[in-house]
């Protein structure tokens, strides 16, 4: 079976769609990272996300944050009805400062992990996960 | 009106030398509403989740998280805390409704 006029344009549309979309999410990430930064500048750093690159269940997908100078870390799902995931503050007792759960995702995303360092600026990471069913009911 | 059974569990090694850098990992039962979720009569279930999770060790801040309702259900949280002497570490779990589930463990170090 060949393709027929009808198959090739939907094609085309299905190419549109999935151009337009990241430029949609990027701004709303934009909007988050800067709620939680104040607008101040994002440089390199040791900061380091964990997540695997394919979860069949959106329900619950583990995340690792890890950053040894780190004040605290957000992680943000930017695609989820609410983007905010949580919020890891570090006390004096903090060993490396790491942590591990589980989180919802309701669609295929970058996962966004941004972390206050003890001077204060901020280093952000991404890992990009593929979600088979999404998490967030509704 | 929980309807459920919020049972933490924290599991951390019983000793650890001085300075030590241990695992520590906590699992409660929950099950975070995140308020987008439609029943079977098609009413949306509102939102009640853990908004809050502490861990201090002798009264020292080893961690302190705001969570929000895109943290999974039955939250798991795993993270890191150094070990300068014998105590206690205490955990906490704010519930939406003002419930505070606590749970503790006691580590002997040295």
């Amino acid at each position: 079976m060949g393709y027929s006029r009808r198959h090739t344009l939907a094609m085309g549309l299905g190419g549109l769609f999935v151009t337009v979309v990241p430029i949609r999410v990027s701004a709303d990430a934009a909007g988050l990272i800067e709620a939680f930064t104040g607008g101040a500048e994002i440089v390199e750093g040791p900061l380091e996300i964990t997540a695997p690159e394919i979860a069949e269940n959106g329900n619950a997908v583990p995340v690792t944050v890890t950053c040894p100078d780190a004040k605290s870390i957000r992680i943000l799902a930017p695609s989820n009805p609410n983007p905010e995931v949580c919020t890891v503050h570090f006390g004096p007792l903090a060993g490396r400062h790491t942590a591990t759960t589980r989180i919802r995702m309701a669609e295929t995303m970058d996962v966004i992990a941004l972390a206050e360092m003890a001077d204060g600026t901020f280093v952000q990471a991404a890992a990009n996960v593929r979600v088979t069913i999404g998490g967030c009911g509704g | 009106m929980s309807g459920f059974d919020a049972r933490p569990r924290v599991r951390v090694p019983r000793t650890a030398s001085v300075d030590e850098v241990v695992l520590v990992r906590t699992l409660i039962n929950h099950p975070m509403e995140n308020g987008h979720r439609v029943d079977t009569d098609g009413n949306t279930v509102p939102r009640h989740i853990i908004n809050r999770f502490t861990c201090t060790f002798n009264g020292e801040t080893v961690i302190d998280m705001e969570i929000e309702p895109s943290l999974s259900a039955n939250p798991f949280i795993e993270f890191e805390a150094r070990v300068p002497e014998s105590g206690e570490f205490a955990f906490t779990w704010v519930d939406d409704d003002g419930s505070v589930y606590e749970d503790s463990a006691s580590i002997t170090v040295g």
